[in-house]
């Protein structure tokens, strides 16, 4: 039975972190998404063509969204559980009649949430620099909560594993936010020369990006419904790691 | 006073490395009481705690709360266990009202500010609701993490080494509030190197060492058992032999016969009405003396002599 006192205190005092430093968090993305449409959209995007006979401004929003999205999340889940680890508030969390459900809930919930109103925040500046609309507003809301909620679980799961702040930023950097340019936020995967097009698909990101922008704009480069299935395997598989270091205490309890 | 709430039996735990640092722990305690558990560091006083908290996974053994077993009925069990561990860890940037709400809520309990106000009061960090932790000094951190442990109000309370690191007015002021959870009814097991402290509040003692328990026992009775008097009885004169009427008493002379020394007693007061008879049987011997020292063991030599006894047998 689910403990939900002990899950919403967990997911209010996540909410509470994320609002100390509430300036910075609605700042940050509003000027990193400006200067990407200052500088792809308006700069270098007014000499591009339209693609699939989208606007290339408004082409880009989804690979942006899902670029901040995939970063703010697991960075944002991944702290969540490493701070207590690193500061040992985490004896209270061990201690405490909470199991694996209201953590995940607590946390994962907390996370999810920070990245929607960030996705919210990232698709109103959007509007102010181009003009869009969204093909299935319904799907893209749920394609983005499945997506938040598979990264927090593998920030989750990041913060777990790291034992240091090195080890905490080197996935979000070195991996995540590499394979997500690479992942189709720029551009089409058709617009690349072979075999780039067809190397590109062994990149995952490249089916996030694809099946949010099918969402918006109702064409992709791959089957929205692989989009779903890689997303849906992927928090599977998040799942399960997660189940394997709670039944295990791996990282957790001594 | 004697219900058990909590019930340890054959508790091992060894750490990857080979490290044992429980070894087979038998430990009853007792509603109401006051437990000081000693031992030297990395004795696993320590993992004890975190094995019943929760905190360490145990090799092999049980561990019954309240009646329930704690590796399958652990939710049930865990609502009525308080924990403040040795390290000042808590969000420092958090008010402290909040900190301690935060920590009742944790463990599924309804918001009661009233009760909150109630707890923070009580360890005197009333005035210091609204300030971040990070603003106040160690002392008054450590009653934060002791306000945090008990906004669930817990049957069973951990402490340990609450004392660790505090000033002596702090330390008294701990002690203060510790008998006053007694005062409520909360059991109390607690950690320490200070053995002042354990001898001032515990009811019993166990002496821990090695992963293994060494001993258990009533605090009066171990100091029954294994307390002595040791008596210095400085002699005018300097004496050759002991007069025959203090045979029946174990002493010696020493320092070439200037000194008469007593070491007997059994801590319930019995050396030092001894040594009044030794004083008496020396007057009626019309041996005259200078100055008495008389002194009983403490609580720390006797675990010194245990863990003196322990090495041996190692």
């Amino acid at each position: 039975m689910i403990g939900w006192r002990s899950t919403w205190s967990i997911y209010t005092r996540e909410l509470t972190r994320f609002l100390r430093t509430a300036f910075q968090s609605v700042l940050a993305p509003v000027l990193t998404t400006s200067l990407y449409f200052i500088v792809f959209g308006a700069a270098i995007g007014g000499r591009m063509p339209d693609l699939g006979g989208v606007d290339y401004g408004a082409f880009i929003i989804p690979g942006l969204l899902m670029l901040t999205l995939l970063g703010e999340t697991t960075s944002n889940s991944s702290f969540g559980i490493y701070m207590p680890r690193f500061t040992g508030t985490i004896y209270e969390l061990l201690s405490a009649p909470v199991g694996v459900a209201e953590t995940l809930i607590g946390f994962v919930g907390a996370a999810m949430t920070k990245s929607l109103i960030l996705a919210a925040i990232i698709l109103v500046t959007a509007r102010l620099f181009v003009d869009y609309s969204i093909a299935h507003p319904i799907l893209a809301v749920i394609y983005i909560m499945l997506v938040a909620a598979a990264f927090s679980l593998f920030g989750f799961i990041l913060g777990i594993w790291a034992d240091n702040f090195e080890k905490l930023g080197i996935i979000p950097l070195l991996f995540l936010t590499p394979l997500t340019f690479l992942g189709g936020t720029f551009y089409s995967i058709d617009m690349l020369p072979a075999p780039w097009d067809t190397i590109a698909l062994a990149n995952p990101i490249v089916y996030l990006v694809s099946g949010l922008r099918w969402t918006f704009y109702g064409s992709s480069d791959v089957n929205i419904w692989i989009s779903f299935g890689i997303t849906f395997a992927f928090l599977a598989a998040c799942v399960g790691v997660i189940a394997f270091i709670f039944r295990t205490g791996w990282r957790l309890r001594a | 006073m004697s219900e058990p709430i909590l019930d340890i039996a054959g508790l091992s735990k060894v750490y990857p490395g080979g490290l044992k640092a429980l070894d087979n722990v038998d430990l009853t305690i007792r509603k109401g009481e006051i437990f000081a558990l000693l031992g030297p560091n990395g004795a696993g006083k320590t993992t004890l705690i975190g094995a019943v908290c929760g905190l360490v996974r145990p090799s092999s053994g049980t561990i019954r709360a309240f009646g329930h077993d704690m590796g399958r009925e652990w939710r049930q069990a865990r609502r009525r266990i308080g924990l403040v561990p040795q390290e000042l860890a808590t969000d420092m940037f958090e008010p402290v009202m909040r900190a301690v709400s935060y920590s009742r809520g944790l463990f599924g309990l309804a918001p009661d500010p009233a009760r909150i106000e109630e707890i923070l009061r009580s360890l005197s960090l009333g005035d210091k609701r609204d300030e971040r932790i990070m603003a106040l000094s160690g002392g008054m951190k450590r009653r934060v993490l002791i306000a945090k442990a008990l906004a669930h109000e817990p049957d069973l309370l951990f402490l340990d080494e609450p004392t660790a690191g505090v000033d002596v007015e702090l330390r008294k002021g701990m002690w203060r509030i510790v008998d006053e959870m007694r005062d409520r009814g909360t059991t109390i097991i607690l950690t320490t190197h200070y053995i002042e402290e354990a001898e001032l509040m515990a009811d019993r003692v166990g002496v821990i060492a090695k992963g293994r328990l060494l001993m258990v026992d009533e605090k009066d009775a171990m100091m029954a058992r294994l307390g002595r008097t040791e008596a210095h009885i400085t002699l005018a004169r300097p004496l050759g032999a002991l007069p025959p009427s203090l045979a029946q008493y174990p002493v010696e002379l020493e320092e070439g016969g200037a000194s008469l020394c007593y070491r007997g007693g059994d801590g319930t007061g019995r050396g030092k009405a001894e040594v009044a008879e030794i004083t008496k049987a020396l007057i009626a011997a019309g041996i005259d003396y200078t100055g008495i020292d008389v002194r009983e063991s403490s609580l720390e030599e006797i675990f010194v002599s245990l863990l003196g006894e322990e090495e041996r047998a190692a």
